[in-house]
């Protein structure tokens, strides 16, 4: 495991929280606001779980401030790897903008179950994604 | 409001990339068009307003235009730079303080989709550091969710782009001036899913100016006269209502929000006293193809998935029901963001005034267009929609 992209972005426990924040309101906000903005906010673990609320890819190298493949001082396009992405709908909470991974393009439909996850990003760090469910005889297994 | 206001001169800088001038040359090149085109001298402008994005202040101008004492104000608010640039130069006639007011935006950008500093939006470090904060992938996001919806085709996303092409090879100004087949856009390289490279616009440069005048003034120019001028019905910047999507933001509600879009757009009408079945032409924003077909729903010219039908019946082409994007919009013109929007008010008051050549587009009655909406968005969720009337 790499170090966190951001330590206060997901919650340490065995099976980790995307962590949120809870408004005075009860609304649920996503990612937890900073500075004053955090005034009467409460930190909130988000669900494990979600649907697919949409997704695109990620087919070029981003420029500054991305710090994944290809961005590195001796790298550059050819070493980019292309990744997908999404917005995930926890129910009752808040939609999520996420990586997807162990899927592809084919793969993805609108309202299909989503699981939380954490995944390496580069040489150094991890972040967080979400994955298609997998099935109830795998979890099982 | 106590004055109608006119646009009695219009200028523009061909957008694209011109190496040999900056990004604010390309703004004084534009004023001088337009106060030719006005019959004016820079020493009649009483006040200006005018800003870029990435091409610095405007007000430095009057080194080059002269030293003439006039305020000039440097607006900068993004995408809605020259709208806010031409609200406050509206607002100045309106108010009745000035006779003659100038509006100029323009701008130049490094070459390859723009880039954002996550603390300039008051977002964390790593919704940049993970490669998530790219204009381009809100707006594959929001078509995405959009076609599974609405039923919408990537035919049709191809089609808007093929219109773009095609409408931009006609215009003087336009940067991309050549047409492009249907199938060479669908087969081109994917930068977004759905949306493939020339489904998107390239940051680019350009410079507009529009010189406005209160009707005594227009009046004393003989800028009443048919031809010679376009009326501003009403102009209406919002920026977002609660609960809604934007571009970068990695979390939004799960309650179904306004658009700024929506707001914008109905605020315009009412004040214009029109409806869209009024408008007889239309300059929506376009920074990729996806973005002309809900702006088409979103400011009220058809319902959510009609689209598909306009498209596939030409129904927006130069000799449709509704002609949008006459000059070929962002996708054929390029984003110069601070120049962007006028460039779109530009190119309505040359529909209206009759002098939009090959791509001048007829109007409801044969005579020419009597009415233009034009309409842009941008972060953190803001439109401007200026509608005119000749």
């Amino acid at each position: 495991m790499g170090q966190k992209i951001d330590p206060d972005l997901w919650s340490d426990d065995a099976k980790p929280h995307l962590m949120g924040g809870r408004l005075p309101s009860g609304e649920i906000v996503f990612p937890m606001p900073q500075g004053d903005a955090a005034k009467d906010v409460e930190p909130y673990k988000l669900s494990r779980h979600g649907t697919l609320w949409s997704w695109t890819s990620q087919g070029f190298l981003p420029k500054e401030p991305y710090e994944g493949p290809g961005s590195g001082p001796d790298e550059g396009p050819p070493d980019f790897v292309p990744f997908l992405l999404g917005y995930v709908e926890l129910p009752g909470e808040v939609i999520v903008e996420s990586r997807i991974v162990d899927a592809t393009l084919d793969d993805l439909t609108l309202g299909m179950p989503l699981e939380f996850c954490i995944v390496p990003f580069n040489a150094t760090h991890d972040t967080y994604a979400f994955r298609p469910m997998r099935s109830a005889q795998e979890k099982a297994a | 409001m106590s004055e109608n206001v006119y646009i009695i001169g219009a200028g523009i800088h061909p957008f694209g990339r011109t190496e040999e001038r900056s990004g604010r040359e390309q703004g004084v090149y534009a004023v001088r068009e337009a106060l030719k085109d006005a019959g004016l001298e820079w020493a009649d402008m009483e006040c200006a307003y005018g800003g870029s994005a990435a091409a610095g202040n405007a007000d430095i101008m009057v080194n080059e235009l002269g030293l003439t004492s006039l305020p000039f104000t440097n607006v900068a608010n993004g995408c809605a730079t020259g709208g806010s640039a031409l609200v406050a130069a509206q607002q100045a006639i309106a108010s009745g303080m000035y006779d003659l007011a100038l509006a100029v935006g323009f701008d130049k950008h490094p070459r390859g989709a723009f880039n954002a500093k996550p603390s300039d939006y008051g977002l964390p470090e790593w919704y940049g550091q993970t490669g998530m904060m790219l204009t381009t992938q809100f707006f594959a996001l929001k078509i995405q969710r959009y076609m599974q919806l609405h039923g919408i085709s990537r035919t049709t996303l191809g089609r808007v782009a093929e219109k773009a092409f095609r409408n931009g090879a006609k215009a003087p100004h336009a940067w991309r001036r050549s047409e492009i087949d249907l199938e060479t856009i669908m087969n081109a390289p994917m930068i977004n899913d759905p949306l493939t490279k020339f489904m998107f616009c390239a940051p680019a440069e350009g410079g507009v100016a529009l010189i406005l005048a209160s009707e005594k003034k227009a009046k004393e120019l003989g800028a009443l006269e048919p031809g010679k001028s376009a009326k501003i019905a009403n102009i209406a910047v919002r920026t977002r209502p609660p609960d809604s999507f934007e571009v970068f933001q990695a979390g939004v509600s799960i309650k179904e929000g306004g658009k700024p879009t929506v707001v914008a757009s109905k605020a315009a009408f009412e004040g214009a006293g029109i409806g869209p079945d009024d408008i007889e032409v239309a300059q929506l924003q376009d920074t990729e193809s996806g973005a002309e077909i809900m702006h088409m729903a979103e400011n009220g010219f058809c319902a959510d998935g009609d689209q598909e039908e306009w498209l596939a019946n030409g129904w927006s082409n130069l000799d449709g029901k509704l002609p949008i994007n006459t000059d070929g919009g962002c996708l054929a013109c390029g984003e110069p963001i601070g120049a962007s929007g006028l460039r779109q008010i530009y190119e309505n008051v040359e529909q209206l005034r009759g002098r939009a050549g090959e791509r001048q587009v007829a109007g409801r009655d044969g005579s020419g267009p009597k009415t233009g909406y034009s309409h842009v968005y941008g972060a953190p969720g803001l439109s401007a929609v200026a509608i005119l009337e000749r």
